[in-house]
């Protein structure tokens, strides 16, 4: 009835058990392929607890959830002021995205988005611009845009040719899609 | 090329009735005879100075600011009406637009005003035009929304831009109710030193007014 499981038999020359495998350190995904962490965006989170003032400089995107008062740095990545964020500063970054409350004026090189129950109380520099519904937002809005440039010629492919001077551009054909 | 030219316009056949009407909590789309006359008022500056004294609407913010190139200043006057009237200040109104309007004489190229002056009393009212004609430049543009119905629930109306001939009406809670309608008269005795250039009578029962500062 009850069968003897062969797999389990100490006998010599038979190939020996496989010892069980310590525990993984904290922090090592020992099966993981190297180099699979540095894979993942890295994003720091300051938390609902932490107040800072000061300057704030950064070369990774980040995530308040605290408060701040006075400049934050952050060129070329993403700054997400979280519901509990609470910001007293000026803000450059390449991309903001608020669910909390900014009282300060916001530069971003790429789009500054104001969510549901946001608030900025400031002016915004950005060449892209979202504002939820339930948004608030009172300041200035600059999106540095100015008359749409004609679309320019194709450059010749002959060297010797010269390339057409700026003002001829400007007044080639329309714009496409127009 | 012309401002207006840059615009994706979807344009309505006819004026003055609801183009499109959508549920209740989207709110209604008419179609705005003043609009199109208020953008191609701005048509001569580069990088046109916009105020605006309702509250920030994204469509309408990526509409004057991507596809015309405003800067937009929102001041959001009717929540400051709201306060006032909820905490019982409605006589401080007046001193708190000259401290509220900061920007410099003649510095706005164009105001919109939409309804606001519904909802004021006399001295506020008269405060906001005075405030409004002191910034708006020489050229400049104001356009003002007046409405001839009784007045009924206590509700502000957002604007919102769906294209330059078209607007959504969509309703939120108010204080105070507007205050009645405003004579003609009335109203340009209020912005005295502008004079109208365009006024429309809509279907719904609002009057859309375009007033010029004379250069």
């Amino acid at each position: 009835m009850w069968k003897r499981d062969e797999t389990v038999r100490p006998a010599s020359g038979q190939p020996a058990m496989p010892q069980p495998q310590a525990p993984a350190a904290p922090g090592v995904q020992g099966s993981r392929p190297e180099g699979t962490n540095r894979m993942e965006r890295d994003i720091v989170n300051i938390g609902k607890s932490v107040v800072i003032k000061g300057e704030l400089n950064g070369s990774e995107d980040l995530t308040i959830e605290g408060q701040v008062e006075g400049t934050i740095q952050l060129k070329d990545h993403v700054l997400t002021i979280g519901p509990n964020g609470r910001i007293k500063a000026q803000v450059f970054a390449k991309a903001v995205i608020v669910l909390g409350e900014v009282h300060g004026n916001v530069t971003a090189s790429e789009k500054v988005d104001i969510r549901d129950n946001g608030s900025v109380d400031g002016d915004i520099v950005s060449p892209r611009m979202a504002i939820a519904e339930g948004a608030h937002f009172r300041g200035s809005v600059d999106m540095q845009r100015k008359a749409a440039p004609a679309a320019q010629p194709a450059k010749p492919a002959v060297a010797q040719s010269p390339a057409p001077a700026p003002a001829a551009q400007a007044a080639a054909g329309p714009r496409a899609g127009a | 090329m012309g401002l207006l030219d840059r615009l994706s316009s979807r344009r309505s056949e006819t004026a003055a009735v609801p183009v499109v009407s959508r549920a209740t909590n989207d709110g209604p789309v008419f179609s705005t005879k003043a609009l199109p006359r208020f953008l191609a008022a701005l048509t001569t500056r580069e990088v046109p100075v916009l105020l605006d004294v309702g509250p920030v609407v994204g469509t309408n913010v990526s509409f004057f600011g991507e596809h015309l190139g405003c800067k937009i200043l929102v001041l959001d006057l009717f929540a400051d009406w709201d306060r006032h009237v909820r905490e019982g200040k409605v006589e401080a109104f007046p001193a708190f637009l000259n401290e509220r309007l900061t920007q410099a004489g003649g510095s706005i190229d164009g105001v919109l005003c939409w309804d606001l002056l519904d909802y004021l009393d006399r001295p506020s009212a008269t405060a906001l035009a005075a405030e409004l004609t002191r910034v708006l430049r020489e050229g400049g543009a104001l356009l003002g929304f007046f409405s001839t119905a009784k007045p009924d629930a206590a509700h502000y109306t957002k604007y919102v831009i769906v294209d330059d001939t078209s607007l959504r009406y969509r309703s939120y809670a108010a204080a105070r109710g507007r205050q009645g309608a405003l004579p003609n008269r009335d109203i340009q005795r209020l912005f005295g030193d502008l004079r109208v250039a365009d006024s429309y009578l809509l279907k719904n029962n609002i009057r859309e007014m375009l007033f010029r500062k004379p250069a």
